[in-house]
Order: structure tokens, then sequence, then C-alpha cells
């Protein structure tokens, strides 16, 4: 089986999926992202980075309600996959060990 | 209410988006702009649309690739469900297919004709480099034209002093001699011309060195044909001809000149054999000598600009004009390509149709073309209820606006592709017509049929029915599917009747404009044709000389016994020939320009000139130096203020003449005669004098060796005609009789005239013809529909009269409306453009401006009037029986 890498922005909108649990939809992906990086951030390429890590299977996603508020148009909600979760513990340990190698320096 | 976001950029989204993404996407587009909304309406706009466009990616883009496929798919069922429709209403596919069948032989006829005149020159391989020179000469204040000549100087300026030049070719066109072979004359004619002019133009060589054949004197190049002509079956390369002057060598032989070549001779004769005559002739040599028959081609490097070498002869032209007082002369280049769709220039090698001309007509024919396409159109949405339920059955199975359009497309190209099987026979059939229409045409194009020439027909009617189908499909297309499956007679019918209305009132419009023009264009034509030119023309035969001897042909002439009267003179005057000198009076400083010709002492009585003063010439001159008397007109005793005007005594005062020919020489005016057109119609009385006819006037250049003119007094000119040529023959057996009676000279000086005449006589025929077959189909649909409300009406105890006027009421109205725009316009657009160039014209008469109409309201009134009269018959009792 073909091993999928992670780009940097769909390692951040898979890790906000993981977070926002059940309720991680375009918007609040968006929104989330945007308090946390303070900065404006596009629509469009949050989509894009969803479909491909959807592509990849670290996430799957499913439809909700109507609500007025999008024009009669349903919320398509995502949720980690386990596939995710282990790539997302990967990524994190990999940093982690080789941060842990950074010898102690001061910058006094 | 909430607030929605922009319309455009939502279709947008939802035409490119990919179905599976497009709800996600335009519902959080949608959530996040009503959030910011709040904020700022206008920063969330565009933040929406810039977000829109950010998705114009491959991921986001459906692909399209699938809903063509189930088009091409589609065309079978399109093509079966079209044929199926065309059948089913015959009357009015036949009134489509005939309507566009007979505007598109127009446009047939317009494409090969297009087609020939912008294949001429082609077959040149350096053809876009080949410029040939033409000059605009303002001679001394007076006159001014532009030639397709130029001076043999312009020839040797370029050649000498123009960097950038592969090629010079001077040619000049009047070679002209009789070959003599074996006791037999054999008339050849042909250009002189450089050696160049085989390096310039791509004409091949059969036998014979390219580069040499034209370099030495007396050295002849020969068609294919004339070698045939003058050799026969022998082998003619390296032969000598016999002419009169001297030998001629064969040193080529040549492939036969294309057809669409605008240089047309059977021979080639090297430009040194006349060169050392030239180099003699100041006159020739001058800078003002644009006017004789001296043609300068150039081929420029492959890297230079046409500019760049424009700028240089701008520099020479300025150079020599400052030396020169005779004339100002300016030189440009005219790409070989634009020579026979160019402006018509003096001098031309042969007649060209200019690009203008070709537009004109092309744009009448459009309209006709449009307007047969908007019958289709019209004729289509009537029969809209008919097929109103077939439309909504196909939006309901799941037929896109796409797919309808397509179906109506489908249809109309195949209507137009039917039409244009009936227009290509119609083509075939009006080609002949066509060619006649001027004699230049017969020379000028061929209308071949090929493959090409199919191929842009196809490639036209498939156009036409594309724009024939288009609007049908669009207003078919928006069907309601609601509307259309419910009760039938909800359906408005007359939706977009104003529309249709309008479509009558300009195709009626535009039928009377081209029919009144066509009247009025022809009734002044004959009047041109018609008009006293102040002597008279009638039965007089000009004989050309062919520069045979005039004594001779003239004393056999006298013992006809239908010739009447015989004189001699240089030219023909009131067909456009013009022949100039210059005159100076007493003090006068300035000379100005009098229009010559050269006549015997038997002209004025032979053509009923009005002497009003003095006499005939008295003195018989042998030679031009010996000449001493002129014969002026009124005008010129006015320009030049002779005797304060009065003819009378004018006579004994002496004039300055020079022309280029001759210096300046002292002439006593003895006689006075009433001012005559010497120019067209086209132009003003001019100020003429008649100078001796001497027998060194017969010049054998240009042809213009002199005429005899015989007035005839015969009941059969046919016979007598037979007569003078058998005259003719005993005195030059070589030559073929070459005569023509001056009035049809003078028809053949206006034929441009009768040429647009029989054009636009033949646009308005197939106008009233679209026309009359649109009427045709709105009326039989009209009553058709309405034949249950007439036959109520007739129940309730109508009449037949009241019904006719009830149906035929709005139909009139239109016909009127037209008719109103209509006249003034043609009236107006003749007084005040056309009939301004002719200073002489009679006034437009109320027959040539009604006539048109009364033609075509005769024409719609019946049938209007079959139609409503068979539907006020109609029996009621048939008619509501079905309900």
């Amino acid at each position: 089986m073909k091993i999928h890498t992670l780009g940097e922005f769909e390692e951040l909108v898979l890790l906000m999926v993981a977070a926002l649990h059940n309720e991680a939809y375009g918007v609040t992906i968006l929104e989330g992202l945007e308090e946390k990086l303070k900065k404006k951030v596009n629509i469009s390429a949050v989509h894009v980075a969803l479909k491909r890590i959807e592509d990849k299977g670290f996430v799957k996603s499913r439809f909700g309600g109507i609500t007025e508020d999008r024009g009669g148009r349903r919320k398509k909600f995502y949720v980690i996959t386990a596939l995710g979760k282990k790539m997302l513990d990967a990524q994190f340990e990999l940093r982690t060990s080789i941060y842990k190698q950074i010898p102690k320096i001061s910058f006094g | 209410m909430k607030v929605k976001p922009p319309k455009k950029a939502l279709h947008f989204l939802r035409w490119f988006c990919r179905e599976d993404y497009l709800e996600e996407i335009e519902g959080d587009l949608t959530e996040i702009f009503r959030k910011q909304f709040e904020n700022s309406p206008r920063k969330a706009k565009w933040e929406f649309i810039w977000s829109v466009i950010r998705y114009f990616r491959p991921e986001f883009i459906k692909s399209f690739r699938n809903s063509h496929q189930t088009s091409t798919v589609m065309i079978g069922s399109y093509i079966k469900t079209s044929v199926r429709s065309i059948s089913r209403n015959k009357l009015f596919s036949a009134i489509n297919i005939v309507g566009l069948a007979i505007s598109m032989s127009v446009g047939l006829l317009l494409i090969a004709f297009t087609h020939d005149l912008l294949s001429y020159d082609r077959f040149n391989e350096k053809g876009d480099r080949i410029y040939r020179i033409t000059s605009h000469a303002a001679f001394r204040g007076e006159y001014s034209s532009t030639f397709a000549t130029t001076s043999v100087k312009v020839g040797h300026l370029i050649k000498e002093k123009i960097p950038g030049v592969e090629a010079v070719t001077m040619v000049q066109t009047e070679f002209a001699a009789d070959a003599n072979v074996k006791g037999n004359s054999v008339p050849l004619k042909g250009y002189y011309a450089e050696p160049s002019l085989l390096q310039i133009f791509s004409l091949p060589m059969l036998k014979g060195d390219m580069t040499n054949a034209l370099r030495e004197p007396c050295s002849i190049v020969l068609t294919e044909t004339a070698a045939k002509k003058v050799f026969g079956l022998e082998e003619a390369f390296g032969k000598t001809i016999q002419f009169k002057e001297r030998d001629y060598q064969v040193t080529g032989i040549l492939k036969d000149v294309p057809f669409f070549s605008h240089l047309q001779f059977e021979s080639l004769v090297s430009y040194s054999t006349i060169a050392p005559q030239i180099d003699k002739d100041r006159d020739r040599l001058s800078w003002e000598n644009v006017y004789q028959r001296n043609y300068v081609y150039v081929l420029l490097d492959k890297n230079t600009s046409a500019d760049y070498i424009q700028v240089q002869i701008d520099a020479i032209c300025a150079e020599e004009n400052k030396a020169n007082k005779e004339a100002q002369v300016y030189v440009t280049l005219l790409p070989l390509h634009d020579i026979m769709s160019g402006e018509e220039l003096q001098n031309s090698i042969r007649p060209v149709m200019p690009k203008i001309v070709v537009w004109i007509i092309g744009g009448l024919a459009l309209v006709v073309i449009l307007s047969a396409c908007f019958n289709y159109t019209n004729l289509s949405i009537a029969l809209a209820m008919r097929r109103n339920k077939e439309i909504g059955l196909r939006k309901v199975i799941g037929a896109g606006r796409r797919q309808v359009r397509m179906q109506f497309l489908a249809e109309a190209v195949i209507v137009s592709l039917v039409a244009l099987v009936l227009s290509f026979g119609l083509f075939l059939l009006l080609r002949p017509q066509f060619m006649t229409i001027a004699p230049e045409l017969l020379k000028m194009v061929k209308l071949e049929v090929t493959v090409t020439m199919v191929l842009l027909f196809i490639a036209f009617a498939m156009v036409v029915g594309v724009v024939a189908g288009f609007l049908t499909g669009v207003f078919f297309a928006r069907i309601n599917i609601m509307n259309a499956l419910r009760d039938v007679s909800s359906v408005k019918v007359f939706k977009g009747l104003s529309f249709r209305r309008a479509l009558v009132v300009v195709q009626y419009t535009l039928t009377l404009i081209f029919i009144t023009s066509t009247l009025i264009g022809y009734v002044q034509y004959k009047n041109i044709l018609a008009f006293d030119l102040g002597f008279n023309t009638e039965n007089i035969l000009n004989i050309d000389l062919q520069g045979n001897n005039p004594e001779q042909l003239i004393h056999k002439l006298k013992a006809v016994p239908e010739v009447k009267g015989i004189s001699q003179s240089k030219i023909v005057t009131s067909v456009g020939n013009a022949w100039g000198a210059f005159v100076k009076y007493n003090g006068s400083r300035d000379s100005s320009l009098v229009f010559t010709n050269f006549i015997d002492e038997h002209y004025l009585a032979v053509h009923d000139y009005h002497l009003i003063a003095g006499q005939n010439f008295i003195t018989r001159p042998s030679t031009k130096a010996a000449t001493s008397e002129i014969i002026v007109n009124e005008k010129t005793l006015r320009l030049f203020n002779i005797a304060n005007g009065d003819a009378q005594k004018a006579v004994g005062e002496e004039v300055l003449l020079s022309s280029m020919q001759d210096a300046g020489k002292k002439l006593t005016i003895v006689g006075v005669i009433k001012d005559f057109h010497y120019g067209k119609l086209d132009e003003e009385i001019k100020p003429v004098a008649f100078t001796y006819l001497t027998p060194d006037r017969f010049l054998r250049s240009d042809k213009m060796d002199g005429l005899v003119n015989v007035r005839l007094d015969t009941r059969d000119p046919m016979e007598t005609i037979a007569k003078i040529r058998e005259v003719w023959k005993s005195v030059d057996p070589v030559h073929p009789f070459e005569a023509k009676f001056y009035d049809d000279s003078i028809e053949e000086a206006y034929s441009e005239l009768s040429a647009m005449i029989k054009v636009i006589g033949f646009l308005s025929f197939i106008s009233i013809s679209i026309a009359s077959l649109g009427l045709l189909g709105m009326v039989v649909f009209t009553t058709e529909t309405r034949l249950r409300e007439i036959s109520i009406r007739k129940v309730l105890g109508a009449t037949s009269g009241n019904l006719v006027l009830l149906l035929s009421r709005s139909f009139v109205l239109l016909l009127t409306t037209s008719a109103l725009i209509a006249l003034p316009v043609t009236y107006l657009f003749f007084e005040m453009a056309v009939l301004v160039r002719f200073p002489f014209h009679e006034n437009i008469g109320m027959a040539e401006l009604f006539g048109g109409l009364l033609a075509v309201f005769s024409i719609a009134f019946i049938m209007i009037g079959s139609q409503t009269i068979k539907a006020s018959r109609s029996n009621p009792s048939e008619v509501l029986k079905s309900e």
C-alpha cells in the first residue's frame, strides 16, 4: 500500500478536523484555523485540503441536515479516521523525537 | 428576508463546479457570505466573488466531455424529428426552403465571384513581394488623376537609387504587329518587357532560357497558343518571325498565361527593342509622362518592407517635383494582390472590380439573406403552438435548454442544406445571366465550381442554417413546461407579434427600396442615353482605321448608296475619352487645359454641330506644323474671356496652343460652335478646341490611329454593315473589321450604370419573392388559427366582405407603413446622393416612384385576398363540427 504523505496545510486541517470532533465542516474549520493562525485563510484552500486528505483516507465525511443559514444547502461534516489519527501520531512522534535531540543551547 | 450572494458569481459556480462538490462549497460560501455581510456588505460581495474564482481549478471543474458525448448520440434523434416535423408542415417547410434557396443563390453567386476575384495573381510564388507603381499626377493645376502607368524615368530611378529591391521590370503594353507567315498576315499583340519580368512573375517557360530570352533586341517570346497561331504544328522555338518593319527571333515558348492573371498577353518582346527609340525621345523620358502605357513592377527583397521603399520613393518624388513645372507626380506602391480588387485607375491593363463595389453588393445580399432567415424564424415561431407540447414533453423527459436549442438548430441546418441543393440549381441557372450583366465580367471571372467552392457553399449553408435556427431555438428553449402541457388554448399564440410585424415591415420596406431604385435608375439611365449632347450621334458608324490609309477606304465607302456622309476624327468624344492641350490667350499669364479632337472638314456637318459664328476650316494643311486654324466652343470663349465671350467678334482672334506632342503654336479662331458635352454626363460642359486632322496625327501606339465616321441612312443596318465590311476587306484583308455605332459606344460608356441597375433589379426580384413568401406564411397561419373565430362570426351574421376586411386590415396597415418609410428614403437617396453626380439629369417622375409600390401591393393583395376569401368562404358547420 502506498504510504501517503501529509502537506503542512493538510496537516493543520487534519488537526483541526480532529480537534473539532463531530462539529467539523468547512466554515468551522476555516474559523478555527483563522483563530489559531491569526491570519485570513481562503475557504477554497480549506476545501482543497479536505478533498485531498479525504482521498488519502485520513478523514471521512457525511452530510448533515439542511439549515436556513446556508441557502438550503446541507453541511458536510468531516470526522478523522483511524488511519488519520495514526498519521497524526506518527507525525507528532517524529517531530518530538527530533526536537528532543536538540542540544540545550542557551540563547542568553 | 435573508440576503442573497451575488447572482452572477453563483451562476458561474453552478456552471463549472462538479456536482458532487457543489452542495458543500455553495453552502459554505453562502454561510461565510452571510456572516460577513453583517459587518460589511460590500466586502462580503467581493470576497464571495473572489472565492468563486479561486474554485475555478481542475479539482473542482466538472468534466464537460460527458455532455458532448450525449449530444453526438442525440444527433440521430435530432435528424429524425427534424425530418418528421419538416414533412408534417409541408406548406411552411416549402415556403422556408424556397425562400432560403432564392436568397442563398445570391450568396452563392457572390461567394463564387469573390472567390474568383481574390484568386487573381495568386499563382505568383513571390506574389506578396510584388508591387506595381501607381502615379498620382497633377498637371499644372487643372487636371489631376491617378494612373496605373508611370514614367520611364521612375523605373530608371528605382533601379538606380533604391536598395532593397530584388528586381524591377518595365512593361509597355502596346506591341502589335502583323507577322508575315508564308505570305499570310497574322496579327500578333503583346507587351514589351524587360528580362526581369520572367524572374518576377511565375510564368513557366517550356522552351528557352528564362534569364536571357528577353535580353537581345528583337527577341520575342510566344505563348503556346500564339506559337500555334503563327507556326501551326511546326516547332516555333528558334525560328524567325517576319514583321513589316523587322524580323524577330523566337527565343522562348511560355505556357499560356493563367486566366486569373491581370497581365494578359500572347507574346513578349524584349524591351531592348524599343529602348533606343525611347532614350532618344525627351518627352518619353520626362518626369511627367506617366500617361503612356509604361508599367513598372518591383519585387522587393525578402526582408524589406514596402513602407521602407515608399519612404525612399517619396524622397525621390519630392526632389523631382521641385525641378518640374509641368506636373507634380507622386508615386506609390500597389501590392500585386490588390490590383484586381483595388480602385479603378486610368490606363488600367484591364477593368478591375473595386472592393467597395463587392462590399456594397455583399451588404445588399446579406440583407436579402437575413431577410430570408428571419422569414424562417418568423414562421417557425408562428408554429409554436403546434409544437409546444412536443417541447414540453421533451423537457419533462429531461431535455435541457441546450438540447432543445440543438434540435431547432439541427432542423434549420437541415432545411438550409436542402435549400442549398435547390439554390445550387438556381446558381447554375443564374450564372450565365450574371456573367452578361456587364461585358467585362465574362473576361474577369469564370465562376467555375471547384472543390473549394463546394466546401464554401456548404459552410455558407450551415451558417445560414445556424443564423435562421438560433432565434427559434432560443425561443423554444424558454418554453415553460407547465404552460406547454396545460390546455393548448392557454398558450398565447400571438406572443411576440409586434416583433413579427416589425419583420414584415422591414422586409417590405427593403423590397420597395430595391424595386423603386431599379425603376428610377432605369428611367434615368434611358434619359442619359437619349440625352441631347449638342450634336447628332444617330446612325453614325465609327470605323477604326487600324493603321490603314483613310483615303482609299473613304473613296470606296462613297460608292455605298446608304452612306450619306463621311468624316474623319482622332477620337470618339462623349464616351469618356479625352485628349488635352494647353491654351494661352493674349495677356493671360497661365495657360489652361482645353479638351481637343482632331477632325477633318466634314466632321461638323456629319455630326450636326451648331456653328454659331465663323465657318469651317478654310485651309487643308497636310502636316501638323502647317496647321493654323482652330474651332472652339462657347465655353472656351468664356474661360479665356475672348472678345468678352462674343462669338462673332472672337472669330479672327489668335490663341497659343501647346500639348504634350506639340510645342506652342499660334492658331487663329475660324469658327465658334455651340457648347456640347465632350465628357460623359457626370461632368460639366468643358472648353473644347478642334484642330485639323493632319495625316501625321496617326500614331500607331495605343491603337489611337484615328477613325472614319460614316453617317448612314438605312432601313436595314445589318445589311449595310455587311456591305461596309466587304469594303473594308477589300482595303485591309488582314485585320478584322472594327466598327461601332456611336450610340452603342455611348451605351457602353455607361455600362457600369446598367450593370448596377441590373444587379439591384435582380436583388429586388429576389427580395420581393422572399417578402411575399414571408407574408404568405403569416397570412396562412393567421387565417388558419382564426378559422374558428371566423366561423362563429359567420354564424352570427358577418358577411364575407366584413371578414376579408377584418383579416386583411392589419396586413394592409403594415404594408402602408413600409411604403411610407421606403418611398421617401429612396427619393431622398437619389436626390441627395446619386443624381447630384449627374448635373444634367431629369427629375424623378411619379410613374417610376409609385410604379414599384403598385406592383408590390398588387402581389401582396392577391395573396392576402386569396387566403382571406378562402377562409371567409369556409363552411362554419364543417369547422365547428370538430369541436
